[in-house]
């Protein structure tokens, strides 16, 4: 039910409707519950409608969290030594 | 497909849980429920729990909406499909669940019944179109994600003056449940739900914002982490918990800030608001009666109300007696306690709802967990 997932818009259309990419398939959504879209954007999109905006530069920092606690990690065992 | 496999990435997941492993404190208890069904689906997809120590547990809540829907409703649906001839349209999920006598819509609907599956509610709107001369009911459930999406169809409707569209409708709000878990009876009765914690909805918080949660950390002392549903979303959430837990904190902190916000979406909530009016009091699967839990339609938009259009009685059916679907819902048993869990009650042959949805628990038990706590 709550499964939804990130797609990408690619063509805004009339009546608050957008095509969006979804890893290669393209699909019609309704965009009417997020306002000032733009083609490239991301969205959070659930049973045919747009959801929420996905934020690519939160996406990236939560990604570096995870990054830098991995080189963090591999720093303390190069320091533990063999 | 991207923003989704670089949150699935083995290896970080493997430095993740070395942290939360060097964090933990042995002599802490860390009791953590999920209360979405899509971070249940995660935990038990990606064996979660196994990379987790043991005094690390995660508890499914009753966080699937399909799960929380009582019996009564379900018999309600199938006798719009069957005496009142109308088109029922429905998400997939609902389709199986077993009402009374175990018969499902899907069951009505090999018996003759019009029962149709939708993806949107905007899809059962086009039925009604393309169907002048028939009734279309859509059989609208969930918890705030798909709220609003209602709202649009029934706003629609009305701009339309569409005369042969209906909603029957069944959504429900995840803060009350959550409350309704933390002061039960039955809980503090029976003193068997630990819970230490919460790893927050993923796109219900991206509609209502991470702020409703701040109730709960402040009144109750758990700290709730709003998480993402892949893998790495949730083990980092718990790792956040289990910081929270140390330092003795219970504050609201946002893991999934790619999608969620404070403040939510407003304009969705404004929708809902203008759509929808709570109920006073409304049954869920396993929590009973649970006051300004679920929403009705507003007095106008009640030509688009199916239940006063066909005057559905509000009928309340007790669960089968061999279904522990209301105790596991509530965090008090595992589907390895149910009897029928995985003889009479499989994912193929639905006995209760935990079964019907992946987002069930008993259905991701049953699909990836279950030779997991055997011994």
């Amino acid at each position: 039910m709550c499964l939804a997932i990130p797609a990408q818009i690619v063509a805004l259309l009339p009546d608050a409707m957008a095509t969006v990419d979804l890893g290669g398939v393209r699909k019609d959504i309704s965009v009417v519950l997020v306002d000032g879209l733009a083609v490239g954007d991301y969205v959070i999109l659930h049973t045919g409608f747009a959801l929420s905006r996905l934020d690519p530069e939160e996406a990236l920092r939560t990604l570096e969290l995870f990054a830098e606690m991995g080189t963090l990690a591999e720093a303390q065992r190069e320091l533990a030594g063999p | 497909m991207k923003f989704v496999d670089e949150f699935r990435d083995h290896a970080l997941a493997k430095t993740l849980a070395a942290k939360i492993r060097a964090e933990v404190r042995p002599e802490t208890r860390y009791h953590v429920m999920e209360f979405c069904g899509g971070h249940t689906h995660a935990i038990f997809r990606y064996g979660i729990q196994d990379l987790l120590p043991a005094n690390v547990r995660l508890i499914h809540g009753p966080g699937c909406p399909v799960c929380v829907l009582p019996v009564g409703r379900i018999d309600d649906a199938v006798a719009l499909a069957r005496d009142h001839g109308v088109i029922l349209c429905t998400y997939g999920d609902m389709l199986r669940v077993p009402g009374s006598k175990r018969v499902s819509l899907l069951k009505a609907k090999a018996e003759g019944a019009d029962v149709r599956m939708v993806y949107s509610s905007l899809d059962a709107l086009k039925i009604a179109r393309d169907n002048p001369d028939r009734q279309v009911v859509f059989f609208a459930i969930g918890f705030e994600t798909t709220t609003p999406p209602t709202a649009v169809a029934l706003q629609q409707a009305r701009a339309a003056d569409l005369k042969n569209f209906t909603v029957f409708c069944n959504h429900v709000l995840t803060p009350s449940a959550i409350a309704n878990i933390l002061e039960s009876p039955e809980v503090r009765r029976l003193g068997t739900l630990p819970l230490d914690g919460f790893v927050g909805p993923a796109h219900v918080s991206a509609v209502i914002g991470s702020r409703p949660y701040e109730f709960f950390a402040e009144e109750y002392e758990r700290p709730v982490v709003i998480a993402g549903f892949e893998p790495l979303d949730v083990m980092q959430a718990v790792l956040m918990l289990v910081r929270q837990l140390n330092e003795g904190r219970a504050e609201v902190e946002n893991e999934y800030s790619r999608v969620v916000t404070r403040e939510g979406n407003i304009k969705a909530q404004a929708l809902v608001a203008e759509v929808f009016e709570l109920r006073r009091t409304f049954e869920w699967r396993g929590l009973g009666l649970v006051p300004y839990s679920a929403l009705a339609i507003k007095e106008a938009f009640a030509a688009w109300d199916a239940e006063r259009r066909f005057a559905v009685p509000a009928r309340s059916v007790p669960d089968n007696k061999a279904c522990e679907c209301g105790a596991i819902l509530r965090g008090l048993k595992t589907p390895r306690d149910c009897k029928v869990f995985g003889t009479a009650c499989t994912p193929e042959n639905p006995l209760g709802s935990c079964m019907v949805s992946s987002e069930g628990a008993c259905a991701a038990y049953y699909t990836y967990g279950r030779f997991r706590d055997a011994g």
